[in-house]
């Protein structure tokens, strides 16, 4: 997508041995590169650092293991599809598509378990199985038809949003077995419960990290978003590459699916019509680059934070919810501006 | 470089809480002043479907009135937009760890709601649901609504002394399949009408999402099937609106009669100027005052409010039909909700 824009910035600030060897003569030192890349999550982090303190400080209620525990329970669906959102945004792509597949693998793996009458882990299976499906579909029109993953994924979003009414017929699904909303339980941990749901999406952001950062694979990933070209010159096979990412994040959105179930208790046909902007909002707030190859998914997880923080934060402080809106808006923009203004003074 | 970056992310960051602070300063002056006068610390949450709709507006105006002259603190939330589950469920467990004491709740999505609104209540958190019943209803405290077969009969019964004397061809336009509030007002002006379901004279039926451009597009096609109708039952304002148009585009805005239902102050004006014949009032400022109320007396005797409690409807016409109580379009004026 930006491949030129790339060029000309050979000091990216994730800038791996595979991009190194494609893009341009490393003009940068090997340490300056290391200082570099704490630099992308540092913003955010002092940004959920700040709005914490505030929050301490305007409300009793905000520092306390029960709500810190509530809001990391609040974030696991959205913090689990910017998982998948990041992986797709470090390739220079995009994912409109998210938020209407998680919804239709709600109600496929919901109505499998009430209406089908399918065992619960079959359904779940079938569920997280729709959404990398329609994954492997956005990964296969991007690099095969060679379209803009916004074009395709505007398209798969409204596919999949019909096939969640059409599945549905409408109607929420209720009566769920317990074991499909096993996630949205909680264990103890010293005086505070904690919610399963919110470990799954830590460890999955763990694993996104370790993948990304520590494995080839990744590595490639990262390169393939800053220079394709040079990439595919370099040996990669870069379509695969592609079908590979946008398949786990559909199976990512699955498990978000499972999530969302979990937490509400219900198959609900009318969910996720935000969850594509709000994954966006996290990756973005998280500093990485909508322009890919930049930026880290630990990111992701502290912009999602951030807006859990701000929601609670204000709700409890007794502050209009549309606040919560406009202060999202304002932090959104803002992170662009960082993100090109890192761009800018590169150059 | 870096520290740079990171001194105008906060500065960015610093600027907005500032705004926030201005900003939360002016809106939640009503009810936020009282919240800080010390007064027993009762908090009471209330969760619109939007932010945005007139009726969820007048709704928030009517709590935070009451909450001010309760002294009681007002919290507030609502869903990204009408139909948003998990937004809603995210304001009730943000309202539970701010220590209210009840939850008053317009469900966007009555079923998806419930096990939500059956855990606030576990935690000892009276539930009240305002407008809209969840479903199954036992799973809020209690109810505080119009009756919505009540609002249907009056305009059939006033549609059917207007038609007398002349063969009515009705068109219907009507809410969403399978939504309750749209069935018992459709079903409540056939029923004031006199008539079935099925009846010859329903010349056309069309769902609307209560939308002024659908209503409008229904209208239309209505039209199209059936030129002579002559009488058009709405499920709401807005729809009455688009139906308006597409007559008045039509030609046919002085030969056809329209009934309505909702009573906002847009309504009763369109009223005034003769666009619409009836509309049945309804209270959504009385829903939110009661439901303050009634946390309050719960919170102080610790007595639950239970069932369903009517908040009233009336029927306002410029132009009374004999034999139907109405309500004339001063009266409509000086109680409708919006602006």
């Amino acid at each position: 997508m930006n491949s030129v824009d790339s060029v000309k910035a050979p000091g990216a600030v994730d800038t791996t041995t595979a991009e190194r060897a494609a893009a341009s003569p490393p003009e940068a030192a090997p340490s300056r590169i290391s200082a570099l890349l704490r630099v992308p999550t540092l913003g955010p982090l002092g940004a959920l650092l700040l709005a914490c303190v505030y929050f301490s400080f305007a409300s009793g209620r905000f520092l306390t293991g029960g709500n810190m525990s509530l809001i990391l329970q609040q974030v696991m669906v959205v913090g689990t599809l910017a998982v998948g959102q990041s992986a797709i945004i470090l390739t220079a792509g995009i994912d409109l598509s998210n938020g209407a597949v998680m919804a239709f693998g709600s109600v496929v793996m919901t109505k499998l378990a009430v209406a089908g009458g399918l065992p619960v882990w079959l359904a779940i299976a079938a569920g997280i199985g729709v959404c990398a499906l329609f994954g492997a579909v956005n990964g296969s029109l991007v690099t095969l038809a060679k379209l803009p993953p916004f074009i395709v994924t505007l398209g798969t979003l409204n596919i999949a949003m019909a096939l969640t009414h059409i599945t549905s017929k409408e109607q929420t699904v209720t009566g769920l077995p317990t074991v499909l909303m096993k996630l949205g339980d909680t264990f103890p941990l010293g005086q505070t419960r904690v919610t399963y749901g919110s470990v799954l999406m830590l460890v999955l952001f763990a694993v996104a990290w370790y993948v990304l950062r520590h494995t080839a694979a990744g590595r490639h990933l990262y390169a393939v978003g800053d220079n394709p070209d040079a990439v595919r010159l370099a040996g990669v096979d870069v379509r695969r590459q592609l079908i590979t990412v946008y398949t786990i994040a559909g199976a990512l959105y699955g498990v978000a699916a499972l999530l969302l179930v979990a937490r509400t208790g219900v198959g609900d046909p009318q969910a996720g019509q935000t969850e594509n902007l709000d994954s966006i909002t996290a990756v973005v707030l998280g500093g990485i680059s909508l322009f890919g190859g930049r930026g880290s998914i630990v990111g992701a997880l502290y912009g999602a934070l951030l807006v859990g923080v701000i929601r609670n934060g204000l709700q409890l402080t007794g502050v209009d919810s549309v606040y919560q809106i406009l202060i999202t808006g304002i932090l959104v923009i803002l992170a662009v501006a960082v993100d090109q203004l890192a761009r800018r003074r590169r150059k | 470089m870096s520290s740079r970056i990171t001194s105008l992310a906060i500065a960015g960051l610093a600027a907005a809480f500032t705004l926030t602070a201005c900003g939360s300063g002016g809106s939640s002056s009503a009810g936020g002043s009282a919240g800080s006068g010390g007064s027993g610390s009762i908090t009471v949450g209330l969760i619109t479907k939007t932010e945005t709709n007139p009726y969820f507006v007048t709704m928030k105006k009517g709590a935070q009135a009451e909450a001010a002259k309760d002294g009681v603190k007002l919290l507030t939330a609502a869903g990204a937009y009408d139909g948003d589950n998990a937004g809603q469920v995210t304001a009730i467990e943000n309202m539970i760890a701010a220590g209210v004491k009840g939850i008053l709740i317009t469900p966007s999505d009555p079923k998806a709601i419930a096990p939500t609104l059956q855990r606030a209540r576990q935690q000892g958190i009276v539930v009240i649901a305002l407008d809209t019943p969840p479903d199954p209803q036992n799973s809020a405290d209690a109810l505080f609504a119009t009756d919505n077969l009540a609002a249907g009969k009056l305009i059939g019964q006033y549609a059917k002394v207007r038609m007398a004397g002349k063969t009515a061809k009705i068109a219907t336009l009507d809410l969403t399949p399978g939504v309750d509030v749209g069935v018992q007002r459709h079903n409540g002006f056939l029923a004031g009408f006199g008539i079935a379901e099925g009846d010859p004279s329903i010349a056309c039926e069309a769902d609307t999402s209560g939308d002024q451009a659908k209503g409008q597009t229904a209208m239309e096609n209505c039209l199209q099937k059936a030129p002579d109708i002559n009488l058009v039952y709405t499920i709401n304002e807005p729809a009455a609106m688009g139906a308006y148009q597409a007559l008045k585009a039509a030609g046919k805005d002085k030969a056809v009669t329209i009934v309505t239902v909702d009573g906002s102050c847009t309504g009763v004006g369109a009223l005034t100027q003769g666009q619409f014949a009836a509309d049945s009032q309804q209270y959504p400022l009385k829903m939110a005052s009661l439901g303050v109320d009634a946390v309050m007396t719960f919170a102080k005797t610790g007595k639950k409010p239970s069932g369903y409690t009517d908040t009233g409807v009336s029927l306002i016409t410029a132009t009374p039909a004999a034999g139907v109580d109405s309500k004339d379009a001063s009266y409509g004026q000086s109680n409708c909700w919006g602006s």
